[in-house]
């Protein structure tokens, strides 16, 4: 039985993958050794760097600050919304990317992942033009009910939700090729519709691919910034969102935006840690 | 064969498989309540016959119809899916569902099939007791023994009450003590199913004691069809003839004599005339170390080219001439000091050899 492992190596540390070793003896060469302490500390340097230079005595003060838990809330709001909307869209077509031999199926892989590489100001600006009010289609709903979706907690959703989709599908197909597809033979010979099994076998068989393709993609939408504030500007309370609001407050008060960014720090670690706790729980 | 009167075959069907290297062509019909073994060696078109019946694979040519309805045919481009047909396969590593527990492994076809919820579980519960394991209804596959996962298997597929029951290599996955007992328990259950029964094996252990028919197939195409005694009696081919464990030989008969494609002359009992079959067992070969004398016997000088311990006895396989294999007891093979390699003298009585003729 070969559960979906994948997305497994996405959240489970390497070494505890690995498992212990002790005995073999594996000098690492000073030439691996030296660039990998590097990149440890330059992972984690900047992070203790904001720690030490946090004003700690005055943070119950600033964390009070109504601007502060205003715009945690619309981060988490929006990132979670936007999650939402990446699994719905985001497992259908992992599958069909993965189950499903179609003309330019190719293409549209590739095309799922131009996001993850283009820069998110590009897609904010790509956005703001298909569904500002005189865009491709964002017209429409001006014209017919006075709607503009640019600047509206609606396009922070939606910002998110583009940059972020190529993790979950990717993530997802993953899990998908990883699993057995003789299960899903087995449902047909049962009787299964195509969708009873994919409902009944194939998501149950991918949960877990699709929880660390959610939180990959979550982590990603909470973290968004470049999109939203090209298509959602920088709106307190609708569109002001974590990192907007760190980027913002900068530029007047360095230590409202160490205790912003320390707080998003904190929160996402948070979901990462206790998200990782239950999968390897279960594994 | 003479069981299946016309009309009344489950299984009515000509199923031609066509890919790169490889062509299955398989005329097959069962009976209500018959139960067939496909057997084979490796790549002969086993599992590919068994999904081409379960609509896994589409036919590329001839047609399959099962109770009297097309379920495909390439020409009409008639094919109907695996979900609408009135198949059940029991998989040779049972593809239990491993997030559901054997009730609901068991459940999930009737649930399929448009039961209730509460139906449904209604008939898992009543198969997971035919079974011998309603007590272990609430376990994932990942907490049940080989033996009881094959056991939930047959369940998960006889509770959609197919009219066609498949069964792949059953018992393979399964140790020699489990695999008897499970073997005696799949008979019964076979017994009691109404439906037809297909299963596809390369073990003929499980072929003899399941099966009412067998039929054997190789590189896609049937090389021989009856039953048990009949093909252990007259094997057509080497992969038969080693299947049952015979020696076999092809060649022109005349009077009681059968003299093979090299010269070599083999005395039968029987009376055959032109293209025959001689088979003879392993343990009719007698080994001597000096040329026997006397009696009218098969007689050639043999070199040893292996020993292995079979059964209680030792089997000697033996080059030169004809190529045999001997079942000597170990006393005789420690008498004779026998060793790879070793020179010896084989023999064979004629009255212990079968001749018939090969068409």
């Amino acid at each position: 039985m070969t559960g979906p492992r994948a997305p497994a190596d996405v959240l489970v540390p390497a070494e505890a993958a690995a498992g212990p070793r002790r005995g073999l003896g594996v000098r690492a060469p000073a030439v691996l050794l030296i660039p990998a302490g590097l990149a440890v500390a330059f992972l984690v340097l900047p992070l203790a760097g904001l720690l030490f230079r946090a004003p700690w005595s005055t943070l119950p003060q600033r964390l009070a600050e109504p601007g502060v838990l205003t715009a945690l809330l619309l981060s988490l709001r929006t990132a979670s919304l936007a999650t939402v909307v990446c699994v719905v869209l985001g497992v259908p077509l992992a599958w069909l990317l993965a189950r499903v031999r179609f003309p330019g199926r190719r293409v549209v892989k590739a095309l799922v992942t131009v996001p993850l590489v283009l820069p998110p100001v590009v897609g904010g600006l790509a956005l703001l033009l298909l569904l500002g009010r005189n865009g491709l289609i964002g017209r429409y709903p001006y014209q017919w009910f006075g709607y503009s979706i640019p600047f509206t907690t609606t396009a922070v959703v939606i910002a998110e939700a583009f940059v972020a989709l190529p993790f979950l599908v990717i993530a997802v197909e993953g899990a998908l090729r990883g699993a057995d597809d003789r299960y899903e033979e087995a449902a047909a010979t049962l009787g299964a519709s195509r969708f009873t099994t994919f409902r009944r076998v194939t998501l149950p068989l991918v949960a877990p691919g699709i929880v660390a393709g959610a939180t990959l993609c979550w982590a990603r939408a909470l973290g968004e910034f470049g999109a939203t504030i090209m298509f959602a500007g920088s709106f307190p309370g609708t569109t002001r969102t974590m990192p907007v609001a760190v980027y913002l407050t900068l530029e007047t008060d360095l230590d409202g935006a160490i205790v912003l960014s320390l707080v998003l720090l904190l929160v996402s670690v948070g979901i990462l840690v206790s998200l990782r706790d239950r999968w390897v729980s279960s594994a | 064969m003479t069981v299946v009167a016309d009309g009344v075959a489950v299984v009515d069907g000509h199923l031609v498989v066509e890919r790169a290297g490889f062509r299955l062509d398989l005329r097959l019909r069962v009976a209500p309540g018959e139960v067939v073994a496909v057997l084979g060696p490796n790549g002969a078109g086993k599992t590919t016959t068994l999904r081409a019946l379960a609509g896994l694979v589409p036919l590329t040519g001839g047609h399959l119809a099962i109770d009297g309805s097309t379920l495909d045919r390439p020409a009409t481009g008639t094919f109907v899916r695996p979900e609408r047909r009135p198949i059940g396969v029991v998989f040779q590593d049972y593809l239990l569902f491993p997030h559901l527990s054997a009730r609901d492994n068991v459940a999930f076809g009737p649930r399929c099939h448009g039961a209730s919820k509460q139906r449904a579980d209604e008939i898992a519960q009543q198969w997971l007791d035919r079974v011998g394991l309603a007590d272990l209804a609430r376990r994932k596959p990942r907490q049940l023994s080989g033996g009881q996962s094959q056991r939930i298997a047959l369940a998960r597929a006889l509770a959609i009450e197919p009219a066609l029951l498949l069964l792949d290599e059953p018992l393979a996955a399964l140790d020699a003590r489990t695999r008897m007992d499970t073997r005696a328990q799949l008979h019964r259950h076979l017994a009691e199913h109404r439906g037809a029964t297909l299963l596809v094996t390369h073990d003929p252990l499980d072929a003899l004691v399941l099966a009412d028919r067998l039929i054997i197939i190789e590189d896609g195409r049937v090389v021989q069809e009856g039953d048990a005694a009949t093909i252990t009696a007259q094997p057509r081919t080497d992969y038969v003839a080693r299947l049952v464990g015979l020696n076999l030989y092809r060649g022109k008969g005349s009077g009681h004599t059968v003299v093979l494609p090299d010269g070599f002359g083999i005395a039968v009992d029987d009376t055959v005339d032109g293209d025959a079959f001689v088979a003879f067992g392993p343990a009719a070969v007698s080994l001597f170390l000096a040329r026997p004398d006397g009696s009218p016997r098969n007689c050639w000088p043999a070199t040893v080219a292996g020993i292995q311990r079979y059964g209680d006895n030792l089997r000697v396989e033996l080059t030169g001439p004809i190529a045999a294999a001997a079942d000597i007891t170990p006393a005789a093979a420690a008498h004779l000091r026998l060793e790879t390699g070793q020179s010896v003298w084989a023999a064979v009585k004629a009255t212990e050899t079968r001749a018939y003729p090969a068409r």
